[in-house]
């Protein structure tokens, strides 16, 4: 175990927090492995150590869950997760040609990270927003309605060290430790941050009160 | 003309639509306060006599499953929320949840009182960090409000919620793979008998009920049972929120009653882009067999789909126009079922695998007419023989679309090549690059 002293007391106070919240220790372990993703950047052997002792479990148990999930990384992970939605609605709807231009703009594929540890690039599977297809993901943050155009923008600024500013959601796009540190339960002031709820999510309610159509209660 | 209905969807225009504050103002935790001064038994009644049927895509009458929880013997019981939204084509929870966490909260705590639980839980997809923060201040504030915690606006009823976020694994939205998921395990399915009902969560007895079906609860105690049984077809009652997506002019969530049909949502959401024709949609998101535009008119309510030879499913629209090549579509879903396979049983791990590298072989024009017959066997071993309903749900799509475009497949083969100009499916223009042409050829 390389943790540093203080490092590994930080961790074991948001375990045992984590922890907290489940009658049974083992639902901790989704949770935990977001934690040490937000320390270390992915899921490292330290951090499968860690969540073993504190599920009492063996790591080769532990590696077989986060090995399940597509969201924990087994190589350190650059600093922005950028899935291009490549599922059928998106890809039809432009997400083959924006996939396109993005890898060759950073120079890597899917599942691969660029040189400066800026862009894990992923082929995405559908994410729950194909009314605003075609759809990009930064770090889970929605990028709606994307072209090649607007979404070489968002790399680039991302690869030039520039704030970059979802479609729905918070004002700027947190890092990947950051939004991992999220993911593990922990909240981070930003709940009330919003770009506006988008057109589509509106669509019908636009409809029924410009007829004035209301249910019938 | 069916008119909309907004009642889930009716405050996400408002300001701060998440907050407590707004969903108070709109009525928000007055269903809480009327059950609690209810019975219980009374409360799981009203859900059955509303008609109220699951709108995960099972359509399993929700008050039922409360029903079928064993009596109460004094240990834990728990309510299990499916927010782990992820079939292709299905984005309904992921805004509710986003724009209206409230509503889902309050379900969870009626529905909780309803069956006795102390301890709900809800399972959201972990690749959606806003939503998450939203549901994370949701719980709170309700906390802080009383509307959750101990002896809950003086009844002596104490709940706590628990918000878990998961990792990013389609099958974790099958129940059973949620429940173990939850348990800090693969996302397997686990065989059924014995139902969650009687050993879920912890092999005590569960209730796990997707986000819409939950927020629906709260207008079924404030209005009642009649004013949702007006709403829909004989079997099929109550509002839902239909999501169009693909190429209409204005994609989005339309919450209607159940039976609408597809022309009458095309229609409110401006027509088919440019004007062109309807080729095919899936009903109910991916695992469900194709329409065409033959069934425009087929009441969206579960019996009516069915009786078509699909399933409502989640009311996820994805709407193909005539540049739409159904081969692509159907190779990139497989592709998709491949990838989110479980493992766990062999007819879905490897049918999967085979039937993406035939659909692929096909759309590249290097498939031959034999291909297409063993599509239709490989998905012959696989429906009613896999684990569970991923397997079935992967074979929707290329069984219908044999059946309904054999010719194209076929066209596939005869010309060894797809006949498509993918560009002109796109939203924007752009030059179809030749080299990624040449890889095709």
């Amino acid at each position: 175990m390389t943790y540093t002293a203080e490092t590994l007391s930080g961790l074991e106070r948001d375990a045992a927090e984590i922890l907290g919240r489940y009658p049974v220790k083992r639902s901790a372990l989704l949770p935990l492995l977001h934690l040490v993703q937000s320390v270390d950047g992915y899921v490292s052997p330290d951090g499968i150590a860690f969540c073993a002792r504190q599920v009492e479990l063996t790591s080769a148990e532990v590696s077989a869950v986060a090995t399940f999930y597509t969201q924990y990384k087994r190589r350190p992970n650059g600093e922005y997760q950028v899935g291009v939605c490549t599922n059928t609605l998106c890809a039809i709807m432009g997400g083959d040609e924006i996939w396109r231009q993005v890898s060759e703009r950073c120079g890597v594929g899917h599942d691969e990270t660029t040189a400066d540890g800026k862009v894990t690039l992923e082929r995405l599977e559908c994410n729950a927003a194909c009314d605003y297809a075609p759809v990009m993901m930064v770090n889970w943050e929605f990028f709606d309605n994307m072209t090649p155009d607007r979404a070489l923008r968002v790399v680039d600024d991302i690869l030039e060290g520039r704030d970059v500013k979802p479609t729905r959601g918070p004002s700027t796009v947190a890092s990947f430790k950051e939004v991992s540190r999220v993911l593990a339960g922990f909240e981070d002031g930003r709940a009330d941050e919003d770009q506006g709820v988008g057109d589509p999510s509106l669509a019908g309610l636009k409809v029924a009160r410009e007829q004035g159509w209301e249910d019938s209660k | 003309m069916t008119d909309l209905t907004p009642v889930l969807t009716a405050t996400w225009d408002a300001p701060e639509s998440w907050k407590l504050g707004t969903y108070e103002n709109h009525g928000g935790y007055d269903a809480l306060k009327k059950a609690l001064g209810m019975e219980s038994a009374d409360l799981v009644q009203a859900v059955k006599d509303s008609g109220l049927r699951g709108r995960g895509g099972a359509g399993f009458p929700t008050g039922m499953k409360w029903g079928f929880l064993p009596p109460d013997d004094g240990k834990p019981r728990y309510l299990v929320v499916n927010a782990d939204e992820s079939e292709p084509g299905t984005c309904k929870d992921i805004p509710t949840m986003m724009s209206a966490p409230h509503i889902l909260v309050e379900g969870v705590a009626i529905t909780s009182f309803a069956i006795g639980c102390n301890h709900a839980f809800i399972y959201l997809r972990g690749e959606v960090v806003h939503v998450y923060r939203r549901l994370l201040q949701a719980v709170r504030e309700a906390y802080a409000a009383g509307h959750l915690g101990k002896n809950i606006h003086g009844s002596g009823y104490d709940l706590d919620v628990t918000v878990h976020a998961g990792a990013g694994a389609y099958i974790c939205g099958e129940e059973t793979a949620l429940l173990h998921s939850l348990e800090g395990r693969r996302g397997q399915p686990r065989l059924k008998p014995p139902f969650p009902a009687v050993e879920g969560l912890y092999a005590r007895p569960t209730v796990v009920n997707n986000v819409e079906s939950i927020a629906s609860v709260p207008s079924i105690v404030n209005n009642g049972v009649d004013w949702f049984t007006g709403m829909g077809t004989e079997r099929s009652k109550g509002m839902g929120i239909f999501s169009l997506s693909g190429h209409v002019n204005r994609p989005g969530q339309y919450e209607a009653p159940l039976g609408i049909t597809l022309r009458e949502l095309i229609d409110m959401a401006g027509g088919m882009r440019n004007g062109n024709r309807l080729k095919f949609w899936t009903p109910g998101g991916s695992s469900t067999p194709l329409f065409t535009d033959e069934h425009l008119d087929t009441p969206l309510d579960y019996e009516s789909v069915g009786a078509a030879g699909s399933m409502l499913g989640t009311r996820a629209l994805q709407i193909f126009d005539e540049t739409t090549c159904v081969v692509r579509a159907v190779a990139r879903w497989t592709e998709f079922y491949k990838h989110e396979s479980c493992g766990k049983c062999t007819p879905c791990r490897e049918g999967t695998f085979w039937l993406t590298q035939i659909l692929e072989r096909l759309e590249d024009g290097h498939g031959t007419d034999a291909d297409i017959q063993q599509l239709l066997d490989t998905c012959d071993s696989i429906l009613g023989r896999s684990f569970c309903a991923l397997g079935d749900g992967a074979t929707s799509s290329i069984s219908s679309s044999v059946k309904l475009f054999r010719d194209e497949y076929e066209q596939h083969v005869t010309d060894g090549r797809c006949p498509f100009d993918h560009a002109a499916s796109a939203l924007f223009d752009y030059e179809t690059s030749p080299t990624a042409e040449e890889a095709h050829a």
